[in-house]
């Protein structure tokens, strides 16, 4: 899902920036207001994590592949507005140092793998976890269908900004500028290749990663204390909050 | 900076399962091909019969260090392919590790007790 240089015109790529740039700066607040300075090494391992999940490359039928991303597990373990943030780092040194993602798309990438999977993955998480036990099956199933459902959305996204190239960026012949194929094209591809193989990675990844963290370390988990709220034993004040 | 003793048992288990999968990471050589959408000019050529001009404008804008996650050279075998790959989840985790835990040293000013 790294989008190279050449396949977003200038249109999308500005807008991807213009967006991210609130992004990028709420969740420095966010992570400020929120986050202890013992959380900073669990940042630092979530953002190295980020990076070599995506190394480990699937193959599909048709001779394409893909990877899980991780952002997922940060979004549900250190909360969204950290992942924006260890997915930023992640990407930012693929794309300068590996060539993986454009510097043009870096905008567009932020937001499509950074910003989409670690929040619609953390939603879905909440609320198909809903007031289940913190290590509960019924919550495990929910980190690891939020991993499946955003990278799957976030895919779809991909698709939609490569997909609008042909009608935004053309020569006066019509000739596409950028990326040549249509959404008719780009969406159904990247929906199939992610809902198909790379999501189910990311569901195991993020289901794993979740079980192990809530049943030995769940005090690592930044909301720990709104979903654990059953096991004053572990935390004798949340019963006030 | 990081005083590995005074970490706690978790972190320590969630960074020896990261040792394990940079150990692992040639199983992400399996896959050859390229994504959708990620594919290089001249792989685009092949496939539609043309090179968009704007994209082939803007395709080489940077050149990295390690491109494609390997040395130069043009590694086909998934054997030489390996010790690039290597090198590139080492340095890769590394920088991106240190670029966090720093941004998290900049940002991040409350410790537990307020």
């Amino acid at each position: 899902m790294h989008i190279p240089d050449g396949y977003l015109g200038p249109t999308t790529f500005v807008v991807m920036y213009l967006i991210m740039i609130p992004i990028w700066l709420y969740a420095g607040y966010w992570v400020q207001k929120s986050l202890r300075s013992r959380q900073i090494p669990y940042l630092a391992l979530g953002a190295a994590f980020s990076f070599v999940i995506m190394m480990f490359n699937v193959p599909v039928p048709g001779g394409s592949s893909g990877h899980a991303v991780g952002s997922a597990l940060v979004g549900i373990i250190l909360g969204p507005w950290t992942a924006v943030v260890t997915t930023s780092c992640a990407l930012l040194i693929q794309c300068l140092v590996f060539g993986d993602g454009g510097i043009t798309a870096f905008g567009a990438n932020c937001f499509n793998m950074g910003t989409v999977i670690p929040f619609v993955g953390y939603y879905s998480y909440k609320l198909i976890a809903g007031n289940s036990d913190l290590t509960s099956n019924l919550r495990i199933a929910a980190a690891a269908i939020g991993g499946y459902l955003g990278l799957s959305i976030a895919a779809g996204v991909a698709g939609f900004e490569m997909g609008i190239q042909p009608i935004l960026e053309h020569t006066a012949a019509g000739i596409p500028l950028y990326m040549p194929y249509g959404l008719n094209v780009t969406i159904p591809a990247m929906l199939i290749d992610h809902m198909g193989f790379f999501s189910w990675v990311e569901l195991i990844v993020t289901g794993l990663g979740f079980a192990y963290i809530a049943k030995n370390s769940p005090e690592v988990i930044f909301d720990y204390k709104s979903t654990a709220d059953k096991k004053p034993e572990v935390t004798p004040g949340a019963a006030a909050s | 900076m990081i005083d590995l003793s005074q970490m706690d048992k978790t972190f320590k288990i969630l960074l020896a399962a990261m040792v394990v999968l940079v150990i692992l990471v040639p199983v992400g050589l399996i896959a050859t091909g390229t994504a959708f959408g990620e594919w290089g000019p001249d792989e685009l050529q092949s496939a539609v019969g043309f090179v968009p001009t704007g994209l082939q404008q803007l395709s080489d804008l940077w050149t990295p260090l390690l491109p494609d996650y390997d040395f130069p050279g043009g590694h086909d075998t998934l054997a030489t392919q390996a010790p690039g790959y290597y090198v590139s989840a080492i340095v890769g985790s590394v920088i991106v590790g240190g670029v966090a835990f720093l941004i998290g040293k900049a940002v991040i000013k409350r410790d537990d007790t307020n």
